[in-house]
């Protein structure tokens, strides 16, 4: 029970507390808030005017044939069409204005967003799905602005019409104002209510819409293996199952929210019932009894109609509040989720004393290290390994040794749970990520591509590189040729994932790139498994070149590519099995022999 | 709009249904104010308590079927937009993935990707809010014009003098705001692919230290994409002022003219005072379907862009068969390629006069270096792409005349970016076909993926992650060829399919898949000489011609390449 309690009031807190950062947003840019208000009530001034003067004008229309004051009616009809053109420029620059304040905040939003994107760990990215990462940034975004900038600052702009209001019922009846002390807090409470009864079905939309694109975006990605299969139909039969809870979480927030609108505005007409029977009543009882009736509570007829105009003003807002309800709520469901996003523990930051890693030789240790991914599951077991600068380390062994880890590691991408790795004898948790970073070069068998010419696409190692040196690492990474007979040679655009073009060109794309890159370590993941044996001696020479005076860790199962290494570490269930060269290895006929001889078998 | 009308039209009796519970439930609303004035004008001064509450009742009355009428007319407009929003996602969904490959090039993926998402949520939101907003206003607009048109047809005509001109800033602004707001979606396709792409080369990114410039790249987009909106925007301000101003410069017109009409005793003051309460009405309705309007050019702007996708002519089409020539001196058994060419962009081709037969049973075996072709060999045997010139056969017939999926049903196929989806290990191998359990099993054996699988906790229920991130490669890699095999092919095509392998398990599965699938023609594309060296026919690949034909030994003594490749591997690879 009490932790039922202790649950909700947390809920609570968390959606005022989501409000809160929503409004924020707003106060950053109080100026353009304040000037919006302005325009705002002056043109619900204007708007005031309007009648204002239309009852002058015609009340210069006398009756009788040629009774009529044309020079008043002129006048009026002047004044009336200046106020009409001047309140039109006001709401326009009002209309402007909002458009201007919501897609500012809008932008800092998204720029917030990516900005946090960009400083997350890399373990973000595996554990979430693309697409749901997209439609926080897009649909859930645009949802926020959808109501927030029109919706907030018109609530403001309506207490004012509603104090006014209350003003004036209060210096004519203040005992049938009473009639509001009983149906507001019955409004307030009904909403509150139905919020936070209602607040479930929102986040679930959100969250639901985002598993259902998080699905499309994976489903795309395989789109030719599933018309291979000729699955389409079982897909898209899954896709449904997805879009109908998607639409459904839709549905429910929307046929649950349907109520608060229409229950509020009844509650408000219900005051306006009671306002006109009670009104009535009094006055019939000033009337009939005037002698009786306590004076508080004596009323003329003119003040129960002008009562009950203004209840009508008053309330109007309160309607529309309750109207916006849903808006506000879908909203709020949102922002939670962006804000979960930018809550998300960013990488720790670089300690405060960490240095530049500026001149490196390529000295790598790894000391007593212990890592995994999660605290149950230990990955690599104390391990130790130390590389020498221009040495090339090769790290192999069966699959779920660990290899990819410890690249994981050693670029810094997670950090090990206890041990440490330097480079040139500095902790590299004493060094600045981006410094420690650039000095390494890394191809990964999970080629990157972005939409962008073939040329940004190798340059992106080293900006600013000239055409002469792109185009000396295409030859080196004999791709070159490749490049030239695309529709336009280097200016061709990569579309997406680089259809069109085979696993093999993309991964000497990606090297390509790393010739560029000059940096003194290199990482090779693997960045060879799809080019053939044949090309890729012919890169030979190059990788040579590229790895001299670099220190290298490469993972490979081809043997040529091993064994050169000055040093093989063969990898099992997260610790180094052996260690040493080739012949070393092949001498001690351990695990690395017993591997290297079966293949002649 | 006709896009939509087909999706609603399911929808229009329930949406009639629905409007005329709407309608009611507003007429009714209505009637409270002149309940009011009828208390306080004639209730009121008779004296009787009794009736002052009767009609208090009535209003009270009045003011619950207001909210239930409301309420029930909400919750069918929200059920409407749901469900056609749903069969229009679905659509959607379904035409995306039997999209050819060329189409997708030109579309691009996030384009894709943001118009099932984004572009299905403005038409749903379009949908409700149509049904929600559109009935009330333009009841109170008719309602208000008859009223007037009662009182006092000279000053209702004057007020409709400005209506031509109000549909002139309607019909003006739409026409503006709707291409308007394609660009916006089209921004929007920019800022979501950027955003795809960072999340998936996010370990690049990071390692080469270019976070500085993707946030660059970010921000050009989202500045790009606040500019369209903004732009679209502000064209969408301008209707709402307009046609406030318009209507109240019909109100002065009703005003002066009314004077004229007082003046020749042709009108009452009293008339033009019930009349501008009237007008104030109409012009608050009208006000209220200029809150509809933007949504409504982004409701139209997205579902052009849905129907677009939606209307693509399938550019892959099953020919029939008397369209194609005569198929003479064709084998009428296995796989023939009949000089066949291909080129991706028309600059060069990919694949040159092609010409090969494989009987049924037998085996082809692909090699060549990165780019020479190998891999468009098999996407046009299985009709992702149509070549240029030449013809394809199997079994004699020519593939453009096999119904699509009686041709993907033929094949078994494991492609170079191997689909991995978040799914259990059995899912992934049966995908969606329905396999029993006793068949995974076998296929996986024959894959050599039986031991390593068992050897999960949760075998063959285990959970693979989005891209098969938490298996290795050379596991990956026999999952799918597992689920190659599931559907029991009669072409088993193989593309680099186990380059992750080491040689062990690689050689283990060549022998299982000649022992359990001996009738299987199979496509074998490899780098590795060992690979394919068992295969009947090999054809080595340069440029997209072919430079050598022939089996192992043929080919070792007549074309230099293929012997150079076969002698350069004699290291072979390491392991897994």
């Amino acid at each position: 029970m009490t932790d039922q309690k202790s649950f909700e009031s947390k809920q609570k807190s968390g959606r005022s507390r989501i409000f809160l950062r929503i409004c924020r947003y707003l106060f950053r840019h109080k100026g353009l808030c304040i000037a919006a208000l302005l325009l705002m009530l002056s043109a619900n001034g204007l708007a005031l005017v309007g009648p204002k003067l239309s009852g002058k004008a015609i009340d210069a229309i006398n009756l009788g044939t040629g009774a009529v004051d044309f020079d008043s009616v002129t006048f009026f009809c002047i004044l009336l069409g200046a106020v009409y053109l001047l309140s039109a420029l006001l709401s326009y620059l009002l209309h402007i204005l909002m458009v201007h304040l919501s897609q500012k905040i809008i932008f800092s939003m998204r720029h917030e967003i990516f900005e946090h994107l960009m400083k997350l760990p890399v373990g973000y990215f595996d554990k979430h799905a693309t697409g749901d990462i997209i439609s926080r940034i897009s649909y859930d975004v645009d949802t926020i602005n959808a109501s927030l900038t029109n919706d907030l600052l018109q609530i403001c702009a309506s207490l004012v019409t509603i104090i006014g209001s209350l003003v004036v019922m209060l210096t004519i009846s203040p005992v049938l104002v009473s009639v509001f002390l009983v149906t507001v807090p019955i409004s307030i409470l009904f909403t509150r209510y139905k919020v936070k009864k209602i607040q479930p079905f929102f986040r679930k939309r959100s969250g639901k819409l985002g598993a259902l694109n998080g699905y499309a975006e994976e489903m795309l990605s395989g789109q030719k293996t599933i018309r291979a299969y000729g699955q389409e139909n079982t897909i898209v039969g899954r896709f449904d199952e997805r879009n109908e809870t998607a639409t459904n979480a839709y549905y429910d927030a929307d046929y649950h929210g349907a109520v608060i609108g229409p229950a509020v505005n009844f509650i408000t007409n219900l005051s306006i019932c009671l306002i006109a029977t009670l009104g009535g009543i009094f006055y019939m009882l000033t009337l009939t009894r005037p002698e009786t009736w306590p004076l508080l509570l004596c009323i003329g007829l003119g003040d129960v109609a002008a009562f009950v105009q203004y209840a009508r003003k008053f309330s109007g807002p309160i309607n529309e509040f309750a109207n916006i309800m849903n808006e506000v709520q879908s909203a709020t469901a949102a922002a939670e989720r962006v804000f979960r996003l930018l809550d998300e523990g960013p990488e720790p930051q670089d300690c405060p004393d960490a240095q530049v890693l500026a001149e490196c030789s390529g000295d790598v240790s790894v000391d007593h290290v212990n890592f995994g991914y999660t605290e149950e599951k230990i990955v690599l077991k104390d391990l130790s390994l130390h590389a020498d600068p221009g040495q090339t380390i090769a790290i192999v062994g069966p699959t779920g040794a660990g290899k990819s880890t410890i690249i994981n590691l050693l670029m810094r991408f997670y950090d090990p749970q206890t041990g440490k790795i330097c480079i040139d004898g500095k902790n590299i948790r004493r060094l600045t990520r981006d410094s420690m970073r650039a000095a390494y070069t890394m191809v990964l068998q999970d080629t990157w591509l972005f939409c962008g010419t073939v040329r940004e696409n190798i340059a992106y190692a080293k900006p600013g590189a000239t055409d002469e040196e792109v185009e000396n690492a295409a030859k080196a990474a004999k791709i070159h040729e490749f490049i030239l007979s695309l529709p336009q040679g280097y200016q061709t655009v990569l579309s997406d994932d680089g259809i069109n073009i085979s696993k093999g060109q993309k991964q000497l794309i990606t090297i390509a790139r790393a010739m560029l890159a000059t940096s003194p370590m290199l990482i090779l993941d693997e960045a060879t498994s799809n080019v053939d044996s044949k090309t890729e001696q012919q890169i030979q020479s190059a990788m040579h070149a590229l790895m001299a005076h670099r220190t290298c860790f490469v993972i490979a199962h081809r043997l040529s590519t091993v064994q050169n290494a000055d040093m093989i570490l063969v990898l099992r269930d997260g610790s180094i099995l052996e260690s040493g060269t080739h012949e070393q290895l092949l001498a001690s006929k351990g695990f690395y022999s017993s591997l290297y001889l079966s293949q002649f078998n | 709009m006709r896009f939509l009308a087909h999706y609603l039209k399911p929808f229009y009796g329930w949406m009639a249904l629905g409007l005329f519970i709407k309608a009611t439930g507003s007429l009714i609303e209505l009637t409270l104010p002149y309940i009011l004035s009828h208390i306080l004008d004639n209730v009121v001064p008779g004296g009787q308590i009794s009736q002052v509450l009767v009609w208090g009742g009535i209003m009270l009355a009045c003011a619950l079927f207001a909210l239930i009428f409301n309420v029930i007319a909400n919750r069918m407009a929200a059920r409407v937009a749901k469900e056609s929003s749903r069969v229009i996602r679905h659509d959607l969904f379904k035409k995306t993935l039997s999209l050819s490959s060329s189409q997708i090039d030109r579309i691009t993926v996030p384009s894709l990707e943001s118009r099932l998402t984004t572009d299905t949520y403005n038409v749903h939101h379009f949908v409700g809010m149509m049904q929600r907003l559109g009935v009330r206003a333009p009841l109170l607009m008719i309602g208000g014009l008859i009223v007037t048109w009662m009182l006092d047809r000279t000053l209702t005509l004057v007020m409709m003098a400005t209506l031509p001109l109000i549909c002139l800033v309607i019909g003006v602004i739409s026409a503006k705001g709707i291409p308007l707001y394609t660009r916006v979606q089209r921004s929007n396709d920019n800022m979501i692919r950027i955003v795809r792409e960072d999340a998936q080369g996010i370990r690049v990114i990071n390692a080469l230290s270019r976070t500085d410039d993707e946030r660059a790249r970010f921000e050009t987009a989202n500045k790009a994409l606040v500019a369209s909106e903004k732009k679209a925007g502000y064209t969408m301000a301008l209707s709402n002022p307009l046609i406030t101003l318009l209507l109240n410069i019909g109100l002065v017109g009703v005003i002066v003219i009314g004077a004229v009409l007082v003046n020749r005793s042709a009108s009452q003051p009293g008339r033009i005072v019930a009349f501008i309460q009237y007008f104030t009405l109409i012009t608050n309705a009208m006000l209220a379907v200029t809150r509809l309007f933007v949504q409504y050019s982004k409701g139209v702007a997205s579902a052009r862009r849905i129907e677009e996708i939606i209307n693509l002519e399938p550019d892959v089409s099953v020919l029939p068969q008397d369209e194609v020539p005569a198929s003479e001196g064709i084998p009428a058994d296995g796989i023939y390629f009949d000089d066949v060419s291909f080129s991706y962009n028309g600059v060069r081709d990919n694949i040159s006069h092609l010409t090969f037969h494989i009987p049924s049973g037998k085996s082809l075996g692909i090699i060549g270096p990165t780019g020479s072709g190998k891999s468009t060999v098999a996407l046009l045997l299985m009709r992702f792409y149509d070549p240029t010139q030449g013809r394809i056969f199997i079994n004699g017939r020519d593939i453009r005349t096999i119904p699509l999926d009686e041709l993907s049903a033929t094949f078994g196929a494991v492609m170079q970016n191997g689909f991995i989806f978040n799914d259990t290990i059995e899912e992934n191998i049966s995908f969606g076909r329905d396999i029993p359990h006793e068949r995974i099993t076998a296929c996986c054996r024959t894959a050599q993926a039986d031991e390593f699988i068992e050897s999960f906790p949760e075998s063959y229920a285990r959970e693979l992650t989005f891209k098969g991130t938490n298996v290795s490669g050379g596991q990956r890699q026999r999952i799918l060829i597992a689920r190659a095999l599931a559907g029991d092919p009669s072409i088993l095509i193989l593309d680099d399919a186990s380059s992750a392998l080491d040689y062990q398990t690689d050689a283990r599965l060549r022998q299982a898949l000649a022992q359990d699938y001996p009738g299987t023609t199979s496509v074998i594309i490899a780098q590795r000489v060992s690979s394919v060296k068992s295969c009947a026919t090999i054809l080595v690949l340069e440029s997209g011609k072919v430079i050598g034909q022939g089996d192992h030994e043929t080919l070792m003594r007549t074309c230099p390449e293929y012997a150079e490749i076969s002698h350069s591997q004699m290291g072979g690879d390491l392991l897994d």
